[in-house]
């Protein structure tokens, strides 16, 4: 089997889709786009479970050669290890859970068929992205999905604010996009090659730990993982790219293009051991986000933003993994969010639809029994989000990275607080939004009930996020590494603080508490006493005000950036540098306008003038 | 008997200058055309007489060929005189300087 139909197959059905998908009978659409995936997903399977029964480290298929300009010779060529297989697994099964769940959600769509050529052209950008063997066919990934992410936020484009948060997605994640093809360019320049496997060799004869140009270049790297992945300071796209349909929000704004920034710095994890301030950087960033999205989302009405921002937060869970070098932790939440979080979107789609496209979270409720399926699923979803104890997928990933923060040797204190914090605060969130949506009256009438076509996802994905979690419990308990010994070739394990591994129990109560209290404050305040709530919104109105904003990053980009830059403009409407080729115009124009004066049409001018010109060419050869 | 040279060329100079201001200052075409034939033959006297200054026959070829090509032009200026009248029923110059830029 070859490595090469993986992101083949997607390619070839947006290519199909795109070329006659406007004549394909409406039944053959999600047949052509849900179909590659799968067989994508099929393929991705034999091809692991050939990967692991031979133990393999790594397979590499060398398509051809790009290009080869003065030592840049990237080919396409794809490398798979370990951490690109978890990838490319969670890629095409989420992917084509999800591609089954909008063959029914999209239907009466009229863009459906250019629904899946776009979905499936993403999905063959992420596996060119998590499959590449050198840094510039990653990159053509990296904007392959940028650009469909683009595409799909501003699927229903008829409406302005739509095509608005399309640009804004793009234009921000630009920001990184640049820095990151910096560092490409540093990287090139320092070792004559972007092949990742060359890179990570390079690097070990070469730097030494403190690096000067380790530490620019993995700085730029991250700028370009920020941007991507929502994090702070360029977080302010993910919220407002839920104006695209909600299987879009599952797929690439939850379970995978945004997780591109820790692939990224997983992948190039050499090049960021050899700069310890950075990897400092990336849990500092990852803690402050993870904090900071975590009390946007609480106020939130909106229920996708809620879990947009909720993104955020468990994305920023990931970062600080990265920077305590808990390499394999931050990919195993990576996977157990991706299964939950794509659940908790395609729910919330679900509802969404069922409520004629509301998304105000307190005009729902009551909606238990009316949509059992979505309730149970969402359930499921939320528990695991919220890091409930033992029986969630979530737990294991998220406390592994409680754990890991405070007691990995680059570890502190502060980031294990903090994270903690945003435990506490991503329960309370959850299941806030879970009591608005399904408990109390039901104060907007039930229309449509999702079929099997959306149930069947939703039940997958609810196993999976379940399941998914006890393929690597912690010491305390089972002590079972199966992840993590899969991903140890290619990422090493954590070195643990000695002083610290006895208290792995104590910090595992006190999450498991902090996660159960949680979900004790969301009744207490939304299903209790509900008029609490509101007495404390009202008394703090400011500070709902502000983070129900984001925490005004987007009055603050908008005041520091957008008015400066049209004011400028503004003055420079007439472009001083046209005034140069206005000038040529002008001068052009006169000589135009002297010459055709001479073109009198009276022949005696036409005679004068050549004789006054033979008088001259006399005397100047008499002279 | 023997004409110098000088007064010879100073004949078609003369000659060629009278020709040459008829046709700046003339607005009739048939004037034009007339004084455009002076000058030809001025031309072609200057040739005679430098024939015959240094002994060559080539002057007189050369005033042969223009002879022929005067007895074309005129063919074909009288045409072109004759469309020019049809069109605007005038043999003024000037009249005819629609083709200005």
């Amino acid at each position: 089997m070859n490595l090469l139909i993986i992101p083949a197959l997607p390619l070839l059905g947006s290519f199909i889709l795109i070329v006659v998908g406007s004549r394909l009978p409406k039944r053959m659409i999600p047949l052509v786009g849900a179909g590659s995936v799968g067989l994508s997903a099929l393929a991705t399977l034999i091809l692991g479970y050939r990967f692991i029964s031979a133990s393999l480290t790594s397979l590499n298929v060398i398509a051809w050669q790009w290009m080869d300009i003065n030592g840049l010779s990237p080919a396409i060529a794809f490398h798979l290890d370990a951490l690109s297989l978890v990838f490319i697994f969670v890629i095409t099964f989420v992917g084509f859970l999800i591609h089954v769940y909008s063959a029914e959600f999209m239907v009466h769509d009229e863009g459906y068929a250019r629904f899946f050529a776009y979905l499936n052209l993403f999905v063959c950008s992420m596996l060119t992205l998590v499959l590449a063997d050198n840094l510039v066919l990653m990159y053509l990934g990296w904007e392959g999905v940028g650009l469909c992410s683009y595409l799909l936020i501003g699927f229903w484009y008829t409406e302005e604010k739509n095509g608005y948060a399309a640009r804004k997605a793009f234009i921000v994640t630009r920001v990184g996009d640049i820095l990151m093809a910096f560092g490409l360019f540093l990287l090139f320049q320092t070792f004559h090659t972007l092949n990742i496997q060359e890179i990570a060799g390079q690097a070990t004869q070469q730097w030494t730990v403190g690096s000067h140009t380790a530490f620019v270049i993995s700085l730029l790297l991250l700028g370009g993982a920020v941007g991507k992945s929502a994090q702070l300071p360029l977080q302010t796209w993910l919220p407002d790219a839920m104006a695209g349909p909600s299987p879009v929000s599952a797929l690439i704004h939850a379970a995978t293009m945004v997780t591109a920034g820790v692939y990224l710095i997983a992948r190039m994890h050499v090049v960021f051991e050899f700069a310890p301030e950075v990897l400092m950087i990336v849990g500092i960033i990852g803690a402050a986000t993870l904090v900071m999205a975590g009390f946007a989302a609480l106020t939130q009405y909106d229920l996708k933003r809620v879990l947009a921002y909720s993104t955020i937060s468990q994305i920023g869970y990931m970062f600080l993994a990265l920077g305590v070098s808990a390499w394999s932790a931050a990919i195993f939440h990576f996977m157990i969010h991706a299964f939950f979080k794509a659940l908790l979107f395609l729910a919330a789609g679900a509802v969404i639809e069922a409520l004629h496209h509301e998304h105000d979270m307190f005009k729902m409720g009551g909606l238990k029994n009316k949509l059992p399926v979505v309730y149970w699923t969402f359930l499921v979803g939320a528990g695991s989000l919220a890091a409930f104890p033992l029986i969630t997928g979530g737990f294991y990933s998220k406390d592994q990275i409680l754990w890991l923060s405070l007691a990995s040797e680059h570890g502190n204190i502060w980031f294990f607080l903090m994270a903690l914090l945003g435990a506490l605060i991503t329960s309370i969130y959850t299941f806030r939004m879970l009591f608005l949506t399904f408990f109390g009256k039901e104060n907007t009438p039930v229309s449509h009930v999702p079929g099997s076509s959306m149930n069947i996802p939703l039940i997958v994905l609810a196993v999976l996020s379940t399941v998914g979690g006890f393929i690597e419990l912690p010491h305390t308990f089972g002590h079972l590494t199966v992840f993590s010994d899969f991903l140890n070739p290619i990422l090493p394990s954590v070195t643990v603080q000695e002083d610290l591994e006895n208290f792995e129990w104590l910090i595992q109560l006190v999450a498991a508490l902090v996660a159960l209290s949680g979900v004790g404050l969301a009744y207490f305040f939304y299903i209790y006493k509900p008029e609490l709530s509101d007495e404390l919104k009202s008394s703090a109105a400011d500070l709902h005000s502000f983070w129900l904003s984001g925490w005004g990053f987007d009055k603050l980009y908008d005041r520091l950036l957008v008015r400066p830059f049209v004011y400028l403009s503004n003055i420079n409407k007439k472009d001083i540098v046209d005034k140069f080729y206005d000038g040529l115009v002008m001068i052009a124009e006169w000589v135009n306008r002297m010459l055709s004066y001479t073109q009198s049409g009276i022949l005696r001018w036409y005679l004068m003038g050549i004789v006054i010109g033979g008088i001259v060419l006399m005397a100047l050869a008499l002279l | 008997m023997e004409v110098s040279a000088e007064y010879g060329l100073l004949l078609a100079s003369v000659l060629f200058i009278l020709g040459m201001i008829g046709v700046l200052i003339r607005r009739n075409i048939i004037f034009m055309l007339v004084c455009v034939e002076i000058m030809l033959n001025a031309a072609g006297l200057a040739f005679i007489v430098a024939g015959s200054k240094w002994v060559q026959a080539d002057g007189q070829v050369m005033f042969i060929f223009i002879l022929t090509m005067a007895a074309a032009e005129v063919s074909v200026g009288l045409a072109l005189i004759l469309q020019i009248y049809h069109q605007l029923k005038t043999l003024d110059e000037d009249a005819a300087s629609s083709m200005k830029g």
